[in-house]
């Protein structure tokens, strides 16, 4: 199965380079897009075809390695 | 006493490290790498700076899972001094020795350059022979020293003197101009609850000579020696008094029962 792990920076949390970002697209003339928030984004093989496996095996790889708690927050999809 | 500098794939300030405490400061020193076991009985950890395994995750991701996390981790919770500096601090805060988290810097851009801090709390081992409200002039070298922490966490901080150095302007005083990342409250340095764990992004290893441009980290090496011989000379007392206080006991176990 395969998985996908989005990980971005919790709401609370400054994002510079998303700021960066929406200055830029504004400075171009997107004056409608009003901000940026820049993540993560992982896809993930998976060495099962058991859903509740992919999603417990995705997710402990996210808690653990690819997000940091602190400051981050994680989604995943799987199919 | 002896330095245990740990090497990770991707440090890059050990030698530096280890020059600081071998040839500027007379002590015994020992590099650690990543994969060892154990700490090769060092008195005091440093976490140099550098790209710990190419930082590509997150700066210090990945070098909690290192080996040699597990007993630096032990050494750590008994109250041996550790110190991080710049990347070993990132790994200090993902290995969760202290609370918090790393962001890119402010306006992004990798900064090196000279820094001015005050010196706000001398009760720890890399303070101790600094003066409270002492500005000290270090050089930072770094592209995510922008220090978070959530709102409850910060105030627990600053309630605990957990507050170690912050980035000011020339004269001590807190201006967000002087401050080169963006860390909340200004923060540059910052101790865990037992004071014994002290995180710092900018590099004292790099102004202990004057060849280098500046001598105020000498502070900081200074600090951790008069935090050994003062250990020493307790654990001394114990042993001949025969009643050594749990403190005392503690602080015997700091140093290694190894003389120098």
């Amino acid at each position: 199965m395969r998985a996908r792990v989005f990980v971005t920076l919790k709401p609370s949390v400054f994002d510079p380079q998303g700021r960066t970002i929406v200055d830029a697209l504004q400075s171009l003339g997107y004056q409608n897009v009003s901000d940026v928030r820049q993540g993560k984004y992982f896809e993930l093989d998976l060495a099962t075809t058991e859903r509740t496996q992919a999603e417990k095996l995705a997710s402990d790889v996210a808690e653990q390695v690819l997000a940091n708690p602190v400051i981050e927050s994680y989604r995943i999809e799987v199919d | 006493m002896k330095f245990g500098i740990v090497v990770f794939p991707g440090s890059n300030c050990d030698e530096d490290a280890f020059h600081a405490a071998r040839d500027l400061f007379g002590q015994d020193a020992e590099y650690l790498w990543h994969k060892d076991a154990d700490l090769k009985g060092a008195d005091v950890l440093i976490l140099p700076g550098g790209f710990a395994h190419g930082d590509y995750l997150r700066t210090g991701a990945m070098a909690r899972f290192s080996p040699v996390m597990g007993p630096v981790r032990a050494f750590a919770e008994a109250g041996g001094p550790v110190l991080g500096i710049c990347n070993g601090f990132q790994i200090l805060l993902e290995a969760g020795l202290l609370p918090g988290a790393m962001l890119r810097n402010k306006g992004l851009k990798y900064r090196c350059e000279h820094v001015h801090l005050r010196v706000e709390q001398t009760d720890t081992p890399f303070t101790a022979a600094a003066t409270g409200g002492q500005i000290l002039k270090i050089p930072i070298g770094h592209g995510e020293g922008n220090y978070f922490a959530p709102p409850d966490t910060l105030a627990q901080l600053e309630a605990n003197r957990q507050v170690v150095l912050r980035y000011t302007d020339p004269q001590g005083g807190i201006d967000e101009g002087w401050n080169p990342n963006g860390s909340v409250n200004a923060i540059a340095a910052l101790c865990n609850d037992a004071r014994n764990v002290v995180g710092m992004m900018p590099h004292p290893e790099r102004a202990c000579e004057a060849l280098l441009g500046g001598e105020d980290g000498r502070v900081i090496f200074d600090s951790i020696l008069k935090t050994f011989r003062s250990a020493e000379s307790l654990a001394l007392q114990g042993s001949v008094v025969g009643n050594a206080s749990e403190s005392g006991a503690r602080r015997a176990s700091l140093s290694g029962e190894r003389g120098r």
